[in-house]
């Protein structure tokens, strides 16, 4: 089989996802255009050398619908001749577009795709596109449609997290993701969002908390409580699923959850023969890919099965695995992992993740896949690989190796 | 004679008149809706007429659907059941449809004649769905009449368009209670409600004048009219999202999932809200023939709206007994029971006894009313007046002597032999000879209470239910000895005080305390198993079981449970096959956590007495097995533990019609209702399998799992409860 290499991976700083964040003025275009135009620029990537753009994107609605990809491509100094399109698989969106490119190339499907993802949350907001998940009762009464933040509650109940416990992850991310600014440690990816006269708009990731301590965030509310235990009762319907559990604990908060924020990221993959045609140098190389469906009622535990699987298909063991990162969509689905795979918290999101500097759904994916990368580098270290868990019960997982 | 009739006034406005011949109420069968269609037909044809008045010739308007008809419907379309329903559906929404659209213009919505309806009094159902279509709903001032949609308490849901334009009526919120819980409305509250549109005194001359003046405008209804919104909003608008979200969560989590009209009708309401009227319309249709289709809806129907009918109509009552309504009546024990027997005996205006040893008990006993009726006048259900007049029906006193010209007695003492023994033994020295005496005991033997009686032919256990007032359902008990008068007496007495009531015969425990204790005994045995108790109880919740089998324990009191439990083991000696379960029982009971009133039992429970998750101290004593059933194994331990007790009693003769058996587990003691009761589950199951699984049961669970003969022989042949029990 083809191999698949990274040659370069970018993501804009992130921006709180209010109507104050940095990037609320900025369109979730021209967030995408420039990830689209800093790669062509940064490789040199002229005419149709690139096959596709593979866009993740969460909620493709109003200014996001309308494969968002293609109208990026053509508004962004990409040759025409490429297409572009929208994909979605929610939360892991930016990471499936990195796998479905791997994939494309390794058929023959071309040896050069451009993939990740955009979520401008302050401007489009989450759930905004509705979905019959949540409201077709055909479905939902019959497959115990919960909101994540139960789900995520219910696997903190069923796995035994306590809230301290996820405050403290919550703490790590926040002075992880510090140090991790204060070294400069992404430095290599980030591009600075400029408006259209050149002026900087948003350079640092705005999210972070340095601050953040177990005092602070004990201060905070139960996020999912009233829902779950008040109107309308989510917890007796994730009961009925889970009939063992007798009552739900509700650990999660604004502050051991994952920050609404906007933000893009790219990455350009290529086979040898690409890079070499363009005078690139392979930074590592994508070792294997997968995706699984999971039960949708708890339906945050993907990135178990899918570790579990992606170590099977490419014949890794856990060990093997230098660095992890695991999106901080909550602390429980972080904690989870960690117990499963029986890993050390020193090998997952050593720079902080998603709880610190926010998760900007559709490019997610592909930012963690790139700080991982980079990581990698700056440790010196060889194998890495990213996971996040999704909505309506699924998960992915890529694994890189440094060449 | 016609179901319809139809007059024309020298105003020009045309009455149709709804009197179905020898019936006391008004309910509809499809030959009259075509009647009613060609009524319709006539009016929007004859330039003469300028519009119409529906309304009935009855007291009340209409009761609803012949839901004999509906339940027989399935079987008179052929070999294809679901497009015969659907069909004749489709035809009842494009006749009312035409009502709705009253031959106006479709696109200028002009030209249409005004048709209003006239309520006297109830309107039900179907009763209320054609109204719904009618351009204005005028209700006389009768505030015994009943308003609403409650087909959903039959295990279906309105499905003549009721779904459809209640919702865009009033949005789903606002809809909700009338189709989810199929409340109903006296005239004044459905008028607030947005049910209806006016009450009055003189509703036909409103309903006149309100024709004469009707302009084009006036008769269109909102979803007819151009930039018609959904009230509330609908489901992908950003009003409507949240609420469309939170709307299935929390009615499956009401449910608990075990209703599937329920889910029907969700799904109705979702994706009409979506498309146009008359699509919506289709998509209603659609659901409605699927749960017409479900066997849950007509074992429903007919368990919870034909059979309880009947029995409530004396059914089983004997023949050639003249009326033997209630007078007087005595109640010895002014206790719980007592005194809510007194209650709703003298709310039915009934003059009440209330006899305890001494006064200030039976004084307790009656304050029991005053604070219930009381509330009653703080939750504007009852007038001062009607306080005043009950209250005044009870009389409370320690002395027997006044038990003299009651014509039924009840004693409600406590629950021991002895102590009934006695009471008996005082009042029958002052009682008139033709006094029916009854026992409220729920377990104990009635031929032997009524040796403390001179007549036992006249003795009879009457068993309510706790609460009295809220419950519906009464078991009355022939003894050996009771003669017909007395189950006479005790069905008028039930029918005056608007109960249910099923008869049996006398063994341990009658009928429903012999389905309800091994219900119970079956929760208490897998928590032995180490199986998780909140398994249990959610098991029995999903199955629509109002209580789980543990939190029941813990309501009735594990005192109590320990007792019968010790009395049953004195009685049966060596087959006693509940050691397990005792031991468990005995020893809650020695860690002095009696139950809810104890505020300690399987549960724990904060000061205000609300349950707050299992006690530890369970687990500890019962770890939890890493082998857990399977969750429909749990299930069905639970229905068939009850079945099976319902198939013996019927065996035994303890059961004599199944329509009791069945009746009297739903309204008894709320089993699984979407079933139409245990009888009813076996032939939904089919009986071969049924006898199948009990065998597989009793293989991994034990001999109480032991398939019956007759079940066994029913399961050969292939036959159902209802074919071979027939009523």
């Amino acid at each position: 089989m083809k191999e698949v290499f990274i040659y370069d991976a970018v993501r804009t700083p992130r921006g709180k996802g209010r109507k104050d964040g940095s990037l609320h003025e900025v369109t979730a275009l021209a967030l995408s255009t420039t990830i689209l135009n800093n790669i062509r620029e940064r490789n040199d990537l002229d005419g149709n050398a690139v096959e596709d753009v593979i866009w993740g994107n969460v909620t493709q609605i109003g200014e996001q619908g309308a494969c968002l990809a293609r109208t990026a491509v053509l508004a962004s100094e990409l040759d025409e001749s490429i297409p572009g399109i929208s994909i979605n698989r929610f939360c892991a969106s930016g990471l499936e577009a990195v796998n479905l490119a791997t994939n494309q190339i390794r058929g023959g499907a071309g040896n050069c795709y451009i993939a990740g993802g955009v979520e401008s949350m302050s401007r489009v907001p989450m759930s905004s596109d509705g979905g019959a998940v949540a409201v077709d009762p055909s479905f939902t009464m019959n497959n115990y449609f919960v909101p994540q933040g139960i789900s995520a509650d219910l696997i903190a109940t069923k796995y035994g997290f306590s809230r301290d416990h996820a405050d403290e992850l919550a703490v790590e991310s926040q002075k992880r993701a510090n140090i991790a600014w204060n070294e400069s440690r992404f430095s290599r990816s980030i591009v600075p969002v400029k408006d259209v006269n050149g002026l900087t708009i948003l350079e640092h990731d705005e999210y972070i908390r340095p601050d953040t301590d177990m005092q602070k965030l004990g201060a905070l509310k139960a996020a999912f409580q009233d829902i779950g235990e008040g109107m309308p009762g989510f917890d007796k319907v994730a009961l009925m699923k889970y009939p063992e559990i007798d009552k739900i604990n509700h650990i999660h908060h604004a502050g051991n959850s994952s920050g609404i924020v906007d933000g893009a990221a790219g990455i350009l993959i290529g086979d040898q023969e690409f890079g070499k045609a363009l005078g690139l140098n392979p930074r590592a190389k994508i070792r294997a890919t997968c995706k699984v469906g999971t039960e949708p009622t708890i339906m945050l535990t993907g990135p178990v099965p899918a570790t579990n699987k992606i170590l099977s298909d490419s014949g890794l063991k856990v060990n093997d695995i230098d660095l992890f990162e695991v999106n901080e969509a909550f602390a429980s689905i972080v904690l989870m992992f960690e117990k499963a795979f029986k890993i050390n918290h020193d090998k997952v999101n050593v720079n902080g993740g998603s709880i610190a500097m926010g998760h900007p759904l559709g490019a997610t994916g592909a930012m963690i896949l790139g700080t991982l990368l980079d990581e990698l580098e700056r440790q010196d270290k060889t194998m890495g690989l990213a996971t996040l868990c999704v909505a309506s019960g699924m998960g992915a997982a890529t694994i890189i190796e440094r060449v | 004679m016609a179901d319809f009739s139809l007059k024309i006034d020298p105003d020009r406005i045309a009455t149709i008149i709804w009197d179905c011949p020898q019936k006391p109420f008004n309910i509809l069968n499809f030959e009259a809706i075509k009647l009613l269609d060609s009524l319709i037909d006539k009016i929007l044809l004859d330039e003469n007429i300028i519009g119409a008045v529906i309304t009935s010739a009855k007291p009340d308007f209409a009761a609803g659907m012949d839901l004999k008809v509906l339940a027989d419907l399935k079987k008179l379309n052929g070999d294809n059941p679901a497009k015969g329903l659907f069909e004749g559906f489709m035809q009842m929404h494009s006749i009312m449809r035409k009502i709705e659209r009253a031959g106006m213009d479709p696109k200028t919505n002009k030209g249409g004649k005004p048709i209003v309806t006239v309520l006297p009094g109830t309107a039900l159902g179907i009763g209320l769905e054609i109204p719904l279509c009618t351009h204005r709903i005028f209700a006389a001032n009768n505030d015994k009449a009943k308003i609403g949609l409650p087909e959903i308490k039959v295990g279906i849901f309105p499905g003549a368009g009721g779904t459809t334009r209640l919702v865009r009526k009033l949005g789903i919120f606002g809809a909700s209670e009338f189709l989810l819980e199929g409340k109903t409305l006296d005239p004044m509250r459905a008028k607030s409600a947005g049910l209806i549109d006016e009450v009055s005194a003189t509703p036909m001359a409103d309903a006149k004048a309100w024709i004469m003046a009707a302009s084009d405008p006036d008769i269109v209804k909102p979803w007819d009219q151009k930039g018609y919104k959904l009230p509330g909003g609908a489901p992908y608008t950003p009003s409507g999202f949240m609420t469309f979200v939170g709307a299935s969560a929390m009615v499956n989590g009401k449910t608990m999932g075990a209703y599937p009209a329920t889910k029907a009708l969700m799904s109705a309401v979702y994706e009409g809200s979506l498309v146009p009227f008359d699509t919506a319309l289709r998509i209603e249709a659609r659901w409605f023939t699927n749960i017409v289709m479900n066997p849950s809806s007509s074992a429903m129907i007919r368990s919870l709206f034909i059979s309880k009918g009947a029995l409530e109509k004396g059914a089983v009552r004997p023949k050639n007994v003249p009326d033997q309504s209630v007078r007087i009546i005595g109640i010895l024990g002014a206790g719980m029971m007592g005194a809510g027997i007194a209650l709703v005996a003298a709310q039915a205006g009934i003059e009440v006894v209330l006899v305890d040893q001494d006064q200030n008990s039976a004084n307790k006993g009656k304050e029991y009313s005053e604070k219930y009726l009381t509330d009653g006048i703080k939750r504007g259900k009852i007038s001062e007046k009607i306080r005043e007049k009950t209250l005044n029906r009870i009389i409370a006193t320690d002395d027997y002597t006044k038990l003299a010209d009651a014509d039924l007695v009840i004693e409600a003492v406590f629950e021991d032999t002895k102590v009934k023994s006695d009471v008996t033994k005082a009042a029958v020295e002052v009682i008139h000879k033709d006094c029916i005496f009854a026992s409220n005991t729920s377990t104990l033997p009635i031929s032997e209470l009524a040796k403390a009686s001179k007549h036992p032919e006249n003795y009879i256990g009457i068993h309510f239910f706790s609460p009295v007032e809220k419950m519906l359902l009464v078991e009355i008990i022939k003894g050996e000895k009771t003669e017909s008068r007395a189950v006479a007496k005790a069905l008028d007495f039930v029918r005056q005080i608007k109960k249910t009531p099923i008869v049996v015969n006398d063994a341990r425990f009658f009928y429903a305390n012999r389905c309800i204790i091994p219900y119970l005994n079956e929760g208490l045995r897998m928590i032995t198993e180490g199986i998780p108790p909140s398994i249990i109880e959610s098991a029995a919740k999903q199955l629509g079981f109002p209580l789980g089998p543990i939190q029941l324990v813990d309501e009735t009191s594990i005192e109590l449970g320990a007792k019968i439990a010790r009395a049953t083991k004195a009685a049966m000696g060596a087959l006693y096959p509940n050691e397990q379960i005792d031991k468990i029982l005995f020893w809650m009971e020695q860690e002095g956590r009696l139950g809810r009133k104890a505020g300690a039992g399987f549960f724990n429970y904060n000061e205000k007495g609300k349950r707050e998750g299992f006690w530890k101290g369970l687990e500890e004593k019962y770890p939890l097995s890493t082998t857990i059933p399977t969750f429909e194994d749990v299930q069905h331990r639970l229905m068939f533990i009850q079945a099976l007790e319902a198939v013996r009693a019927l065996e035994e003769g303890v059961l004599m019609d199944i329509r009791e058996g069945d009746v009297g587990a739903i309204l008894g003691w709320g089993f699984a209702p979407w079933s139409g009761g245990p009888l009813s589950w076996l032939d939904i199951l089919g009986t071969p399998y049924a006898a199948e699984r009990c065998q597989a049961l009793y293989e991994t669970y034990g001999p109480r799992f032991e398939c019956p003969p007759l079940l066994a022989d029913m399961g050969k042949n292939n036959e159902a409860f209802y074919e071979r029990f027939s009523p």
